[in-house]
């Protein structure tokens, strides 16, 4: 005879607590990020189109407009973000209601793995390895939640938060940062793209996640001597995604050495100073998403 | 996580967690009615997962600091990443540390340095201890059911 046993829900807590720390947990996500008016993913579903590099680029052009800005590279595993803006390699301060972001010379701050890992070492967790694939992803999602929980970002007009490729961490962030205000798609021409980032936008229109445009990278090799632009990748997915999907284009950037060797030294606001076409194009993706998320600012005394 | 004693048809009541050290855990719950007691006993892969949430069962018994399932779970993490606040000038610190203390603190790896201090510390200032000693730490460690600090 079966018995008859109350379920879960008819039986309160008794005391494990698991569930009102889970609360808790969301409840400090939450204080923080009210400071914050913008939460922005940066994603692609596809890995090698230059997430971070865009990220890292607008960042740097949105602070040099006076936006308060962050960046939170959510790519645990490979993170690039701190290298790319210059971030100085200095402790990062200790406070007790939470840690300091790392600041760029341009002031955007910043928080990534990279700034956290011994040089050259991979990220690798405590104990027990040989079962981490029971465990992994939780802890991950719980770094990411550490990370938008426990840094110091203070008051931001748009925190960036660099995906890594795949769709995980997007449905991730949106489960910690549900008032997520849109994603930028990162695309490249080929096919490959395409489909990856088509997978991306369906699950952004599955979860009801806004996108705010479509950026076309690397469509094209911009010559570093005579600035003339040649092709590189064969397709056109920008154009067929938005044919599929209905999302606006915020324009496109070609494969720059001078913006690649910009990022690699920590380099990117004097290479916007330098301006230049690439610059221009870039300048104009950014008043694009700034026009799509609204024009007032922290500093202007708009309440986040 | 709950439990029912089906004979009685009571929520039973956590009563104490314990971690051997050895990776496992064991949570004792009790029926408030017929005060039977259970254990439940997580092989290291459930423990990690718990652990991995950031949750204790049977709630904190201290309070959460900043990247703490960070500086805890990352085996790779940077000598030097973090710099722990220091004490306010001016203001004179309640608790001092022990010569043996502060050495067995130093073995304690500097990412995680900081927010180790910060416990005991506290662990401290909480039971009226002026100075922590090895032997502060060691009943921190039990009264708190801290594992690898």
């Amino acid at each position: 005879m079966a018995l008859n046993i109350r379920t879960y829900h008819d039986v309160e807590d008794g005391g494990s607590d698991l569930g009102d720390q889970v609360a808790r947990q969301q409840a400090r996500v939450d204080a923080r990020l009210s400071t914050v008016r913008h939460v922005v993913g940066v994603m692609s579903g596809k890995g090698g189109v230059g997430k971070s590099l865009v990220t890292a680029a607008l960042s740097t052009v949105l602070a040099r407009r006076r936006q308060a800005v962050g960046v939170l590279d959510a790519d645990l595993n490979g993170p690039s973000i701190g290298r790319m803006l210059g971030c100085p390699r200095d402790a990062l301060a200790e406070r007790a209601d939470g840690i300091e972001p790392a600041r760029t010379p341009s002031g955007v701050r910043v928080m990534s793995m990279d700034l956290l890992l011994d040089p050259d070492r991979a990220l690798h967790w405590n104990e027990p390895p040989e079962a981490s694939f029971v465990w992994r992803g939780t802890q991950e999602r719980s770094a990411l939640r550490e990370f938008l929980a426990d840094v110091r970002w203070g008051p931001l007009d748009v925190l960036l938060v660099d995906l890594p490729p795949g769709v995980g961490r997007l449905a991730e962030l949106h489960e910690l940062a549900p008032e997520l205000a849109g994603v930028i798609a990162v695309t490249i021409p080929s096919a490959a793209s395409r489909d990856a980032v088509a997978r991306a936008l369906d699950l952004s229109d599955r979860r009801g996640i806004r996108v705010l445009g479509l950026l076309e990278n690397l469509r094209g090799y911009r010559c570093g001597v005579c600035g003339a632009d040649g092709p590189l990748f064969r397709g056109d997915a920008s154009a067929e995604l938005r044919g599929r999907f209905p999302v606006p284009s915020l324009g496109a950037l070609p494969f720059d050495p001078a913006l690649d060797r910009a990022a690699a030294a920590g380099g990117l606001d004097a290479w916007l100073s330098a301006g230049g076409a690439t610059a221009t194009e870039l300048e104009a993706i950014a008043s694009r998403i700034e026009a799509a998320l609204g024009a007032d600012r922290v500093e202007d005394g708009a309440t986040p | 996580m709950k439990f029912l004693c089906v004979e009685c048809d009571e929520q039973m009541r956590f009563e104490e967690r314990q971690l051997p050290g050895d990776g496992t855990l064991a949570a004792v719950f009790r029926c408030p009615s017929c005060a039977r007691m259970m254990a439940l006993l997580t092989n290291p892969m459930e423990t990690q997962l718990v652990s991995s949430l950031g949750v204790k069962v049977g709630g904190r018994t201290v309070p959460e600091t900043p990247f703490e399932g960070i500086r805890s779970g990352v085996a790779s993490g940077r000598e030097g990443a973090f710099d722990a606040e220091e004490t306010p000038r001016g203001v004179p610190p309640k608790v001092t540390w022990s010569v043996e203390a502060v050495e067995r603190l130093g073995h304690v790896p500097s990412f995680v340095r900081g927010m180790v201090k910060k416990i005991y510390t506290e662990y401290a200032r909480d039971h009226g201890i002026s100075e922590i000693t090895p032997g502060v730490m060691d009943r921190a460690r039990t009264d708190l059911g801290l594992e690898g600090m």
